[in-house]
């Protein structure tokens, strides 16, 4: 029996600070997921007629297209160090990085630790999904150890490659940064948390609290080789033991 | 009318840029382009703007990226081996269509070079020097008073046309000290809006800041409206100075503080009754060939001057197009020439 | 139990069947009909046991579901 959906409540939809625009993800990716999380979240605090959103190099370049909010496409790695020169030249904006484990955490190692380190009042979203998606599936600073990339075709070795870098764990020794905290999307319980995460980071930088970062546990199905649900249940049981969820400094 | 006040070149850069209304200024330090920094760092929190020491020259380009995005005059400076960390920056700056002030007190290369001054940078500064085609404007400032007009000129020019605008100083220039009438500082107000910046997408559609389109046929379109640009500005800033070149034989062709030293040079041989002038790039890029090939046409010899292998001197070559005699003389690795020096490289050439 | 239903938006699903997965009722499945990207689409095969949960929709990383709920009864 069909249902009438005129007579019922919409529970669910597009949030309103997000575009029409079809994601150019592979299916199953997560940055859809988080994309719509940041949506809603700019929404909710109805902030999207001031912010900005920063638009890294990777899979998510495109990431200007998929808000209703002003956007800067920048260099790969440089998103802390232009969200710096965004938020001080107009503190009066929401300013959200959005960066991939490798601009994150390799290429920008030096941006993004020192405007942690300097307590920029910036909202920091970092996607870590131990691989480079874009560029067709090499070793990222966050691969796990034996893990097989276009790179690493044995397996991530240590001896030479060093281990998996626990980036938030480093942005945590810091003294600046308000809110550092490790989230995932495995399942709705781990969105539903991430969600609150990722609003608690936009609420920060809006009460003038300073530095925010919430890393985002990631898939990468098609780099992976996973079916989407083996990559979700991939991260639930392997990827958690190398990047531990939960809050690593509050100081909201 | 302004003070008159004995101030050190890099200084003058820095309070010409306060008074040119730089909002934020982002720097790493340096040497020989210290002072400047220091400037800054003394007196932009007083004025509530914002000082930043980066971590390094790479993230101080993007915080101007950043701020230029945000709509506000923005800097930074350093010397030579910095500049090239600057370069991906400038980069994406010219390729977003951002206005932007950087500042080289170019130093001894390549490598780490030294910290005397040098002019090896000129390729660098008008031939690209980042990825990609693209130029910027580079204004040549001779003297300290010269490198506070031009700084105000630098900021004026890059919100015109959106581009990042070079002040090309050596170290000479950024440690001298001379008496400078600073120009009053501009009326906030005065300045341009700038719709296009990324303030908050209030009332309009969003503005996106970028350097990107997947799309060869876009991106050729965004190469041409760059392009349309720069013609507009070869068209509109080319700016240069003549000294006693009207009766001359010998033109020396050089800028910057090596121009100042040349100008001795050309008072000396004066003196001897040699027919000697001095033509001088203000903006070396774009660079004055139709001025220069002028001159070309009534001198038998064009000397080009520079504190480098001969950068210029290619320029100087493809204006000239062999309607004049075109030797070189240059000092290298900080070796700054005498007005003695250059006079011996005249008399070489001059009838 | 409330009464809920789904709407997919068929030509954004990529038919990566989290939103299959996700559904605590067992709602969902694949259609064995590709849209025009060529993906395998999702539908409710099981709409009576849809309750509006969300939970598909939370997961759907192409936001094609909106989820509706029956209105409680004055």
């Amino acid at each position: 029996m069909p249902v009438d959906v005129a007579r019922m409540t919409k529970v669910f939809e597009r949030p309103k600070s997000l575009t029409e625009a079809r994601y150019t993800y592979c299916p199953g990716c997560h940055h859809g997921i988080i994309t719509r999380i940041i949506g809603q979240t700019i929404d909710e605090l109805g902030i999207a007629e001031r912010t900005v959103g920063i638009a890294p190099v990777g899979c998510s370049v495109f990431a200007y297209l998929w808000y209703r909010c002003d956007a800067v496409q920048v260099a790969h790695g440089r998103a802390s160090a232009v969200a710096t020169g965004l938020k001080r030249a107009k503190p009066e904006l929401i300013v959200f990085s959005y960066q991939g484990d490798g601009d994150f955490a390799s290429i920008g190692t030096a941006e993004s630790l020192h405007a942690a380190n300097r307590g920029e009042n910036i909202t920091v979203i970092f996607v870590n999904n131990q691989i480079y998606g874009m560029t067709g599936g090499e070793m990222a600073p966050t691969t796990l150890v034996h893990q097989k990339t276009t790179t690493t075709p044995d397996g991530r070795d240590p001896a030479t490659c060093g281990y998996p870098i626990r980036f938030s764990e480093i942005i945590a020794t810091l003294d600046a940064p308000v809110y550092v905290t490790r989230q995932a999307l495995y399942d709705t319980r781990r969105i539903q948390d991430c969600t609150r995460a990722v609003k608690k980071a936009f609420q920060n930088q809006v009460d003038g609290k300073g530095y925010s970062l919430v890393e985002i546990l990631s898939t990468c199905p098609t780099n992976w080789r996973m079916s989407p649900t083996k990559a979700n249940e991939h991260v639930a049981n392997v990827v958690t033991q190398v990047f531990p969820l939960g809050d690593l400094v509050d100081r909201g | 009318m302004a003070e008159r006040q004995l101030l050190r070149g890099n200084e003058v850069i820095a309070e010409a840029a306060i008074r040119a209304g730089c909002q934020c200024y982002f720097a790493y330090p340096i040497t020989p382009q210290a002072e400047l920094l220091e400037h800054m760092a003394r007196n932009m929190p007083r004025l509530g703007r914002t000082f930043i020491q980066a971590e390094s020259e790479v993230a101080a380009i993007n915080m101007v990226y950043g701020a230029a995005s945000a709509g506000v005059r923005t800097m930074t400076s350093s010397s030579s081996p910095g500049i090239s960390l600057k370069m991906e920056g400038i980069s994406y700056i010219a390729g977003s269509n951002l206005p932007a002030v950087i500042v080289n007190v170019v130093r001894g290369g390549p490598g780490l070079g030294n910290i005397a001054p040098s002019q090896c940078d000129y390729f660098q500064a008008t031939k690209g020097g980042g990825h990609g085609d693209y130029h910027m404007i580079v204004l040549a400032p001779s003297t300290v008073p010269e490198a506070a007009v031009l700084t105000t000129l630098a900021f004026d020019l890059a919100d015109l046309y959106r581009t990042p605008v070079m002040i090309l100083a050596d170290g000479l220039l950024g440690q001298m000290l001379e008496p400078v009438e600073l120009p009053d500082p501009i009326d906030p107000a005065s300045l341009p809006r700038k719709p296009w910046a990324t303030t908050g997408a209030v009332g309009r559609d969003p503005n996106i800041i970028l350097s990107f389109d997947l799309g060869p046929e876009n991106l050729k379109r965004m190469n041409e409206t760059l392009q349309t640009k720069y013609r507009e500005i070869r068209a509109r800033e080319i700016r240069y100075e003549e000294t006693d070149v009207a009766d001359a034989d010998l033109v020396i062709a050089a800028y910057g503080s090596t121009a100042r030293i040349a100008k001795s040079a050309v008072r000396m041989a004066r003196a001897e009754g040699l027919k000697v002038g001095l033509f001088r790039p203000i903006t070396v890029w774009p660079f004055p060939y139709d001025a220069l090939r002028a001159v070309a046409d009534h001198v038998s010899t064009v000397l080009t001057v520079e504190m480098s292998a001969g950068q210029m001197w290619e320029d100087v070559r493809l204006a000239v197009a062999e309607r004049a005699a075109t030797p070189f003389y240059g000092e290298m690795g900080g070796v700054v020439p005498t007005p003695r020096n250059i006079l011996d490289e005249v008399r070489k050439h001059a009838r | 139990m409330p009464r809920g239903t789904i709407v997919i938006d068929a030509e954004r699903c990529k038919g990566c069947g989290l939103c299959i997965a996700a559904c605590p009722q067992k709602v969902l499945a694949f259609s064995g009909t590709l849209n025009a990207s060529g993906y395998d689409v999702a539908r409710m095969e099981n709409p009576e046991a849809c309750v509006g949960c969300t939970f598909c929709a939370l997961t759907c990383p192409d936001i094609a579901i909106t989820v509706y709920r029956e209105k409680k009864s004055a």
